[in-house]
C-alpha cells in the first residue's frame, strides 16, 4: 500500500474491490444450507440457564409455614423499590408478613432480594411469561406470589436454627439450635 | 373486437401479475434475507409465510390516510403515484414472450430510458412536499444520484442497441438467437446492471432512504397506502430492471424448446432478482461522495470505453 497512484495500482484495487465484493456475495449465498440460529419460541422453549433469574415467589419451610420473616431486607436492597410489605406477628411469636406486594411491572429481575433474604424465602424462578394486558394484574400480592414447596433449599427452616422462642418452643429447642449459654456461666 | 378483448386481457394480466409479483416480492426478500442471516424470515402467516403480503396489505390499508399539516398537500398525494406510475408504465414495453407484452414501440428502449429518469421526479415531489429536513436531504441524494447514474446507464446500453441496430426491444431480443449479448457486451451488463440497482435505490445505493442516516429519506412522512405505494413502486423497479437486463443481455424469452417462451423470460427474471436481493444482503452502503466518485470517476469513462471499443469493433 505505499504508491496509491499509478494505472497499474488502479488496476489491482479496481480488481481487489470487485473479487472482494464477489467472495463477500459467495460466503453469503452459503448461508442457504446453514441452520437457522432461530428458536420458535411459542412451540419452542429456549434453553433457559439453571441460574436464570424470572418470576419472583415466596417459599416455605419443609413444615409448610411461611418462610418470610417481613425483615424488609429485600425491600431495601430493591433498586427499583418495587417490594413492599408490613410486618406482623402471630400468637406463637412466629413473624410472618402481614401483606407482601411486588410491581413486576417495575422489577427488574436482578435477583438482589433473593441474595439479601436471609430466609431463603423470596426466590427467582425460571418463569418469565407473565404478560398481562392490564399494568393492575403485574401487581402480585402475597397469595399470588406464594407457593406450597420450599424452592431452592428443600431442607433449610429458619426458626430451626434461629435461637428464637416459638410456638412454644424455648430458646434452642428447635434441632439444629445449642442449648443457650449461661453468660454467668462462662464469667472466669 | 377480439383483437381488443385479448389485447385488454393481456395489458390486465401484465398489470395485475407485476403488481402482484412485486408484493410478493415483498415477502421472499424478508425470507431470503432471513435465510442468509440464518434466520427464518417471516414464516407465520399462511403457507410459508406467503400470506404475510395480505397480512401487510391489511394493515396499510387500515391506517389513517395522514398528511402532515406543514406538508405541500396537493404535491404530497402526486409524489407515490408517480413513482408507482412510471415504473408500471416503463413495464408496457418489455416484451415478455411472443405475443406477450403491453405494446411494442419501436423506441422501447427510450421509452424506458425517459420513464426511469421520470422516477427522480417521483422521490423530489415527495422530498420537497414532506418539508421536512431528512426528506429533504434524501431527495438531494436521490436527484444526484439518479441523474447521474442514468447518464452511464443510457450508455451501458448503446453497445447493445449498436450491436442490434435497433431501439425496439423485441428486434433486440431476436437479435440474440446467436448469441446473448451479455458475452460481447459483459462490461455493458455489469454497468447497467449496477445503474439499475442504483435506479430503484436498493442497497448498496439507496442512500436516499439510508436507514441509519436519514431515518427513511424521502418517504419518512409517509405512511399508510402512499408509503405502501413508495414501497411497491421500488419493488416494481427491480423487477422492470430484472427484466430489462433480461431482455437486453440475456436473450429475453429464447432458450432451448423444453421450456415455453414465457418460462425462460420468468426463469431469467427470478434468478437476476434474487442475485440483486443477494447483492442487498451482502454489501455495505457506500459514503455519499464514494458513491458520486464511482458514479463518474470508473462507471462513466468505463461505460465510454466500452462503448468506444464496441463501435471499433463493428467497424472493423
Amino acid at each position: 500500500m505505499k504508491q496509491t497512484t499509478g494505472l497499474g495500482r488502479q488496476i489491482f484495487l479496481v480488481w481487489d474491490y470487485f473479487y472482494s465484493t464477489l467472495v463477500t456475495l459467495a460466503k453469503v449465498a452459503g448461508h442457504t444450507f446453514t441452520k437457522a440460529d432461530t428458536v420458535e419460541y411459542p412451540e419452542q422453549m429456549p434453553y433457559l440457564a439453571p441460574r436464570f433469574r424470572g418470576r419472583i415467589v415466596l417459599t416455605r419451610d419443609p413444615t409448610g409455614e411461611e418462610r418470610c420473616v417481613a425483615c424488609n431486607l429485600c425491600a431495601s436492597a430493591c433498586p427499583t423499590d418495587c417490594i413492599s410489605l408490613q410486618k406482623t406477628e402471630d400468637e406463637t411469636g412466629r413473624w410472618s408478613a402481614e401483606y407482601f406486594r411486588i410491581n413486576f411491572s417495575r422489577c427488574v429481575f436482578c435477583g438482589l432480594c433473593e441474595e439479601a433474604c436471609p430466609t431463603y424465602a423470596i426466590q427467582l424462578t425460571s418463569d418469565f411469561e407473565m404478560a398481562e394486558y392490564e399494568r393492575q394484574n403485574l401487581v402480585y400480592e402475597k397469595e399470588h406470589l406464594l407457593i406450597d414447596g420450599p424452592g431452592k433449599h428443600p431442607d433449610y427452616n429458619f426458626y430451626e436454627l434461629c435461637g428464637k422462642a416459638v410456638s412454644g418452643r424455648a430458646k434452642g429447642g428447635g434441632c439444629l439450635e445449642a442449648e443457650p449459654v449461661n453468660l454467668k456461666s462462662l464469667l472466669p | 373486437m377480439s383483437e381488443l378483448v385479448s389485447n385488454l386481457l393481456n395489458v390486465v394480466l401484465i398489470l395485475v401479475s407485476v403488481v402482484f409479483g412485486a408484493a410478493l416480492l415483498t415477502w421472499v426478500e424478508r425470507r431470503l434475507l432471513g435465510i442468509w442471516q440464518d434466520r427464518y424470515g417471516p414464516n407465520r402467516v399462511g403457507p410459508f409465510g406467503t400470506l404475510q403480503i395480505v397480512a401487510d396489505m391489511i394493515k396499510l390499508l387500515m391506517k389513517q390516510d395522514w398528511v402532515p399539516p406543514f406538508a405541500d398537500r396537493l404535491v404530497f398525494i402526486i409524489a407515490p403515484a408517480v413513482a408507482m406510475f412510471v415504473v408500471v408504465a416503463a413495464f408496457a414495453v418489455i416484451p415478455m414472450a411472443p405475443g406477450v407484452g403491453v405494446v411494442d414501440l419501436n423506441i422501447g428502449l427510450l421509452f424506458f430510458l425517459a420513464m426511469t429518469s421520470l422516477g427522480v421526479y417521483a422521490v423530489m415531489f415527495g422530498a420537497y412536499a414532506s418539508d421536512n429536513k431528512y426528506a429533504m436531504l434524501g431527495g438531494l441524494r436521490a436527484a444526484a444520484q439518479m441523474v447521474s447514474y442514468e447518464v452511464f446507464m443510457g450508455l451501458s446500453l448503446m453497445g447493445v442497441v449498436m450491436l442490434a441496430g435497433t431501439f425496439n426491444l423485441r428486434e433486440l431480443v431476436l437479435a440474440q438467437a446467436d448469441g446473448w449479448f451479455i458475452g460481447p457486451q459483459i462490461v455493458g451488463f455489469f454497468i447497467f446492471f449496477l445503474a439499475g440497482i442504483a435506479e430503484s435505490h436498493r442497497t448498496p445505493f439507496d442512500l436516499p432512504e439510508a436507514e441509519h442516516e436519514l431515518t427513511a429519506g424521502f418517504h419518512t412522512e409517509y405512511s399508510g397506502m402512499k408509503f405502501a405505494m413508495f414501497f411497491i413502486g421500488e419493488y416494481v423497479s427491480v423487477l422492470m430492471t430484472a427484466a430489462m437486463i433480461t431482455v437486453l443481455f440475456l436473450g429475453g424469452w429464447l432458450g432451448p424448446g423444453w421450456l415455453p417462451p414465457l418460462a425462460w423470460f420468468l426463469l431469467k427474471t427470478i434468478a437476476l432478482v434474487l442475485l440483486m436481493i443477494l447483492i442487498r444482503g451482502s454489501l455495505p452502503r457506500p459514503r455519499y461522495d464514494q458513491l458520486m466518485a464511482f458514479g463518474w470517476k470508473f462507471m462513466l469513462p468505463l461505460s465510454l470505453l466500452n462503448l468506444l471499443v464496441t463501435g471499433a469493433l463493428i467497424l472493423i
